[in-house]
């Protein structure tokens, strides 16, 4: 019976693992249809904004009451996961509360799990209640209805399920130490503290050793499967941000937060371009067979650059950018957020189509207007208050700023008062009609 | 006060064969626009109060292509970017300095990969500076104890981190500095940037500069102190509509200090 129990276990592990490892290929597959961009320097400085960031959660923290509750959350999570090592341990070679040998330790470190797991479950009510009691501006968005606002409380339900499921384990646990049980009980006395679910023991006094061993066994199983569930969850949801918080933070722009990049591509024409010596009418005809032109910025999630694409798998769609966003904030349609979810969407929607096709068939559609349109794109003020709120280092503003390229570049696709402003700098060197040779008017009227 | 200012040129001393201390880049809205030029004027006062050895381009400036870039517009930016270079190479520029956070911000940090490499300041920060080492005196007199709000511009604050020269300065004029609730990194745009200030808004339930001035005005303020020509733009059409122009006015920083000094 025990052999089978380890058997059965060990294919769970291994089916729960390997098919989350082919969702992570598949994922970096899809980081990879982006350009590539080298965010390989500074090291140092890049580990340290890592550590604050993302480790020591610096920015979560600036609105207090979520950021407090996430601290809980997290660090709950990863210290409670310490027990999930003992888990598979007991459950490949059959033993239970393998790590007891620590003795004292080991009841202080049960303890803590436990503390920690209710803390953990207080965490996500809280978070549930301001997710769906509360009016709060950054969960009302449009952009939240349907799936992101249930995988939200999916979530949430989850870790509260996985934390009572690990204090009723313990607890059925500290009955039948306390019964005597065979295989619970040792000589010592009670092995692992249970300052919360001894709380819990009370309910199952009545009840025989055989009905508590299912109990505890029932729980011991449904939390193990419960987190081999959760971690292939993740890919499906904006939880994937508890694993690619950290590298998004690392590959984050280290640059002031006004400096956009200068495009390579137009610095080679722009140097043709001003080179006296090339005769601009003699260009086009041979350039043109020199193969297909560059296209500039963005269309489809494949023209950006592969931390944009990271960005957008990373975000954990909370708004904080969208509630900061001036555009949004006077009724606008843009949101910093929502740009971050369409990418991923549209990016998802891609892998999918390679997965069934083999490569990227041409499925009529793009990020641009089928998923992002050209009237959020341009109410954007470039103001960067999205990229300061961000918690995790997304930019959500270089993808705007890259699809305005596009419309620009590409398709001459300005709005009409700003096509005029474009052409005034072009033709006299200022946004407004005014002649060049008036610049200095200034200082001669008083 | 008729009597004109003092502005050399490049040009001018470059047939002097002397070199200035400084170059002082007067940015678009500086050079032509009515409200904005009032704030370069200012800042060339104190620059000669302070005896300080500028110059202009003049009519050799150009627009530094920020909202060409920030309309997506690379192409027209850096072609700006490459005729400014030229010039300010060509006079061997070292030390720039502007009253406006966008010509600011692109020169310092847009400008170096394509070969424009200059120190680089926003006139609040020349200011201090000046301040700091003693060759311009600030008088609180006019504006001690006033109360007044700082409007943060992007390009200066959270686009480069700088939001304490303007509130140095704000301090030596000894005011009452009253924060809004958004402010610094968190501060409210004043919805010009992105060469918004060059198109008409998109369709929502309010202007982004009537937003900001709300939040100003929740300060009770007697002046609404800015660092940028193009903020200074929107919040004096957000007093405008609050019909609040004769009890609360607009002033750029540089225009506070000249005037505290008289000049
Ligand atoms: C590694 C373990 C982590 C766990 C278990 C975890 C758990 C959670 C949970 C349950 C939520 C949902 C909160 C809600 O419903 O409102 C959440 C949200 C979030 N997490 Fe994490 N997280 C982890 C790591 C991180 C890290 C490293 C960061 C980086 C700073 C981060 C940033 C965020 C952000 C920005 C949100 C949105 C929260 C908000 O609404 O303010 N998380 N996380
Ligand atoms: S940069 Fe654009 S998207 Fe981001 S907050 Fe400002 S206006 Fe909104
Ligand atoms: S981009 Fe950042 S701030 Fe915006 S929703 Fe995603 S995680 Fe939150």
């Amino acid at each position: 019976m025990q052999i089978v129990a380890q058997i059965v276990f060990l294919i769970a592990l291994v089916f729960g693992i390997s098919f989350f490892v082919r969702n992570i290929k598949k994922m970096l597959r899809n980081i990879k249809l982006g350009k590539t961009i080298d965010r390989s320097d500074n090291p140092s400085e890049r580990w340290s904004k890592t550590l604050r960031i993302a480790f020591g959660q610096s920015k979560m923290v600036r609105k207090p009451v979520s950021g407090f509750l996430h601290v809980i959350v997290y660090l709950g999570f990863i210290i409670i996961n310490i027990e999930v090592l003992e888990i598979i341990i007991d459950g490949l070679f059959g033993t239970h509360r393998v790590l007891s040998f620590m003795g004292g330790f080991y009841n202080v470190l049960i303890g803590i799990f436990e503390v920690l797991a209710l803390l953990v479950f207080i965490g996500v009510i809280i978070f549930w209640i301001r997710r769906n009691v509360l009016n709060i501006y950054r969960f009302l968005s449009r952009e939240l209805k349907g799936w992101p606002k249930n995988d939200a409380n999916y979530i949430l339900y989850f870790e509260m399920v996985l934390m009572t499921l690990f204090l009723v384990m313990n607890a059925a646990d500290y009955q039948l130490q306390i019964n005597g049980a065979v295989h619970y009980a040792h000589e010592g006395g009670i092995i692992g503290g249970f300052p919360i679910s001894q709380f819990i023991a009370p309910l199952f006094e009545g009840l025989s050793n055989s009905t508590l061993i299912i109990i505890e066994r029932g729980a011991w199983w449904l939390h193990i499967i419960g987190i081999l569930f959760f971690l292939n969850y993740l890919y499906y949801s904006k939880h994937l941000h508890i694993l690619l918080a950290f590298p998004n933070v690392y590959f984050s722009k280290l640059k002031p937060k006004g400096e956009m990049d200068n495009v390579e591509a137009v610095k080679k024409e722009v140097a043709l371009m001003m080179d006296p010596n090339a005769d601009p009418f003699a260009a086009p005809p041979e350039g043109e067979e020199e193969g297909e032109p560059e296209k500039f910025g963005a269309s489809d999630v494949m023209d950006l650059n592969q931390v944009q694409l990271l960005n957008s798998y990373t975000c954990t769609e909370c708004g904080r950018c969208t509630a900061e966003c001036p555009a949004n904030q006077t009724g606008k349609k843009l949101s910093p957020r929502k740009i971050m979810m369409d990418t991923r969407d549209r990016l998802e929607e891609v892998g999918d189509n390679i997965n069934k096709n083999g490569k990227f068939e041409d499925d009529g559609k793009q990020l641009l207007d089928d998923y992002i349109l050209r009237e959020e794109l341009w109410a954007c003020t470039t103001c960067n208050a999205c990229v300061e709120a961000c918690p995790i280092g997304i930019d959500p503003l270089s993808i705007i700023l890259e699809m305005r390229r596009y419309l620009v570049m590409e398709q001459s696709a300005a709005p009409n008062e700003l096509a005029v402003s474009l052409t005034n700098i072009e033709n006299n060197g200022a946004p407004w009609p005014y002649n060049q040779m008036d610049r200095l008017n200034w200082a001669k009227e008083n | 006060m008729a009597e004109a200012i003092k502005v050399p040129t490049m040009a001018e001393y470059m047939a002097e064969g002397k070199k200035p201390e400084v170059l002082f880049w007067v940015g678009c809205a500086g050079s032509f626009d009515d409200r904005a030029k009032k704030i370069t004027k200012a800042f060339v006062k104190l620059l000669n109060e302070a005896g300080v050895d500028f110059a202009v381009l003049g009519t050799e400036e150009s627009c530094t292509g920020d909202p060409a870039k920030r309309a997506g517009n690379e192409f027209l930016f850096q072609m700006q970017a490459a005729m400014n270079i030229e010039v300010l190479n060509g006079y061997e520029i070292k030390k720039v300095v502007t009253a406006c956070p966008h010509c600011f911000n692109t020169i310092k940090n847009e400008y170096p990969s394509l070969g424009g490499n200059y120190q680089v300041m926003h006139h609040t920060q020349f200011l201090k500076s000046l301040l700091n080492e003693g060759r311009l005196k600030v008088e609180g007199g006019k504006f001690k104890g006033k109360r007044i709000t700082f409007h943060d511009p992007c390009y200066l604050g959270r686009a480069n981190g700088e939001y304490e020269a303007p509130r140095d300065l704000l301090k030596k004029l000894e005011v009452e500095l009253i924060e809004m609730r958004k402010c610094k990194s968190n501060g409210l745009c004043c919805g010009a940037g992105g060469a918004q200030m060059f198109k008409e808004p998109e369709p929502g339930n309010k202007d982004v500069n009537v937003a900001r001035t709300e939040q100003a005005m929740e300060t009770n303020p007697e002046i609404i102190a800015a660092g940028c020509p193009f903020c200074n733009t929107m919040m004096t059409d957000g007093v405008k509509s609050k019909e609040k122009e004769d009890s609360v006015a607009v002033m750029d920083v540089a225009e506070m200090i000249a005037n505290a000094n008289d000049l």
